[in-house]
């Protein structure tokens, strides 16, 4: 039994086993040397939990329309990121104007629920235009074509976007009812944004799921992520379940759209492709097609993103660490795709047919 | 006039012509079925009845209605349902969420309940276990649930391929039992087998399918004794 596994162990697995090893070493001293040298406190500690937590929650909502679409036709959406960018931008217009009257501060509820709508309402639209005029065409062509299509789709709606609303920043307007922290006791205090930011990606999340299980379109999208052929010979309308899917998948880009706004208080036409591709990420790593793993690899690279760089890296001498935040959450991507391809809750591929 | 005709069907594989004019009728009440070896087409004619392959060519008809201008899942509500061979349950989700998957193009969820009861009465072993997944189940628990999925919709014919592919003895017979209660109770029947033998002895007609087309059709008694047939389907010399 030994001698075959090592007979069966090549340079190529040496050399992985070096570079994971490696990788854990640094992890571990940077880690232990971060923690020795005492520079953060306690305080400092739970600011990054909780900010990765929210931040992580946003990668989740995304994540899920990448993993929502990827499950139901084996496809990488990667126009996404802009289903995700053009709510947030034009989220921005309403909660601008309304910020200039002074409704926004008078009813800060109802300000935020319009927004939302305004959002959500954009980026379902535009997702449903995206699959009808760019996907399902492509319906039966082999998974380069529409995967590329999606790249073409994603410059697209940048620069329509870009021509629509402009080039330049636009800043968020604050709310006041969002502004400020609340005290936990102690010196510890957390933010009443990051604080909406959790509670409502953890709704959405929610209410995904009991649709998914529990009604008649969320069963028959789990039946046509199966087996498209026989949940047609159900009397499953194949085409208008893949419709709902996008519907689904880009409401609650919207929702994050404005969540990510109105942490990060900033929108642009490219605002889209960094979380995108974050949110990717989190996807793969949760197991793409899972919708539990979207949620758990969304928070998971938000902590990770959070807490990483100080922790591994500030006790290395590194200075501004957090400036490596990116290379931290790619870095685990590639890990993942080499040690665990199908992600913490993914199934293996042989069953999955991907 | 038949409840469900087909005349003079072409259809397609890219570019691979795989059925080459095929006629037929299933009269109401009536246990049709089509035999021929691998590849001569028998798939093929049901999933075209079905609608996963347009006829480039032909009709198909129920009760004289025009069906090849309709999706796959029109089809259904127009109550021609297929178990399709190979069972295709959908493993992940529960025996029950399968047989409400069958139930789809009815919305009403008391008809639904009535039709789940319906199936569980009819086999038992799925109300056992209605809650497990599906993928779980044996392979001729798996036949039974793809039967009794494809019964929620109370389908006017019923098209079964190959349902006893796979299955051993017992079960082939408690199916075929199954087929004929079905019969009994006035649905109309299009079974392809691979078992012709079996097939023959339930069957009121019989087509014998050669590379997508109909060579042979009689009554199944007549075919039963036909020379030609019982060597090439049935394994007497």
């Amino acid at each position: 039994m030994l001698r075959r596994t090592l007979e069966r162990f090549t340079l190529t697995d040496l050399f992985m086993w070096l570079v994971g090893g490696s990788i854990i070493l640094l992890v571990v001293v940077g880690s232990v040397a971060t923690l020795r040298a005492g520079n953060y406190t306690a305080r400092h500690w739970f600011d990054f939990v909780v900010f990765g937590i929210a931040q992580g929650s946003v990668y989740a909502l995304i994540a899920l329309g990448y993993t929502l679409v990827y499950g139901i036709l084996r496809m990488i959406n990667f126009a996404h990121s802009e289903v995700f960018m053009s709510g947030a931008f034009t989220g921005y217009f309403i909660a601008n104007s309304m910020s200039r009257s002074g409704f926004l501060d008078r009813n800060p509820i109802i300000g935020l629920l319009a927004i939302f709508a305004v959002a959500i309402t954009t980026s379902v639209t535009v997702a449903v235009l995206l699959e009808r005029i760019a996907y399902r065409p492509l319906r039966r062509s082999p998974r380069l074509v529409p995967l590329i299509t999606a790249i073409g789709a994603s410059f697209f709606l940048q620069y329509t976007f870009r021509g629509l609303y402009g080039s330049q920043n636009r800043a968020y307007p604050e709310v006041d009812a969002l502004d400020g922290a609340w005290s936990l006791g102690g010196e510890f205090v957390i933010q009443k944004i990051q604080v909406l930011v959790i509670v409502a990606a953890a709704l959405f999340m929610f209410g995904l799921y009991m649709f998914v299980q529990r009604t008649r379109t969320g069963k028959a999208m789990r039946a046509v992520s199966e087996d498209k052929d026989t949940a047609a010979l159900m009397g499953i309308d194949v085409d208008a379940i893949i419709v709902r899917t996008f519907i689904l998948g880009a409401a609650l880009a919207g929702a994050a759209g404005v969540l990510y706004a109105l942490m990060f208080r900033q929108v642009n036409f490219f605002m889209g492709f960094i979380p995108g591709i974050k949110a990717f990420t989190a996807a793969v790593l949760g197991g793409i097609g899972n919708i539990p793993g979207a949620m758990l690899g969304g928070l998971f690279l938000g902590l990770f993103e959070s807490v990483g760089p100080t922790l591994f890296l500030d006790g290395l001498g590194i200075p501004a660490p957090y400036q490596l935040k990116d290379v931290i959450a790619f870095t685990m991507l590639v890990l993942v795709l080499i040690y665990r391809p199908t992600g913490i809750l993914g199934e293996r591929l042989a069953t999955a047919k991907a | 006039m038949a409840i469900l005709e087909l005349e003079n069907v072409h259809s397609y594989y890219g570019h691979i012509h795989a059925l080459k004019g095929v006629s037929l009728i299933v009269e109401e009440g009536e246990i049709v079925t089509l035999i021929g070896a691998n590849g001569a087409g028998k798939s093929t004619t049901l999933k075209t009845i079905s609608g996963l392959l347009r006829p480039r060519e032909g009709h198909i008809r129920l009760n004289g209605e025009d069906l090849s201008a309709y999706k796959a899942h029109d089809i259904v509500s127009k109550g021609v349902v297929q178990v399709p061979e190979g069972r295709r349950v959908f493993g992940r989700l529960t025996v029950t969420e399968n047989l409400e998957m069958g139930a789809y193009t009815r919305s009403n969820a008391s008809e639904t309940a009535q039709a789940v009861e319906r199936v569980f009465h009819l086999f038992p072993r799925l109300k056992e276990r209605h809650n497990q997944l599906a993928g779980t189940l044996s392979g001729g628990e798996q036949q039974m649930l793809a039967t009794g999925r494809a019964l929620m919709a109370y389908p006017k014919v019923l098209l079964l391929d190959e349902p006893s592919m796979g299955l051993a003895p017992v079960l082939v017979d408690s199916i075929f039992d199954t087929i004929k209660q079905l019969h009994r109770e006035g649905t109309t029947i299009l079974l392809v087998e691979q078992n012709a033998r079996m097939a023959l002895q339930i069957a009121d007609r019989g087509y014998v399918l050669q590379t997508g087309q109909v060579v042979l059709n009689d009554s199944a008694q007549n075919l039963r004794q036909n020379e030609t047939v019982q060597k090439a389907y049935l394994g007497i010399s």
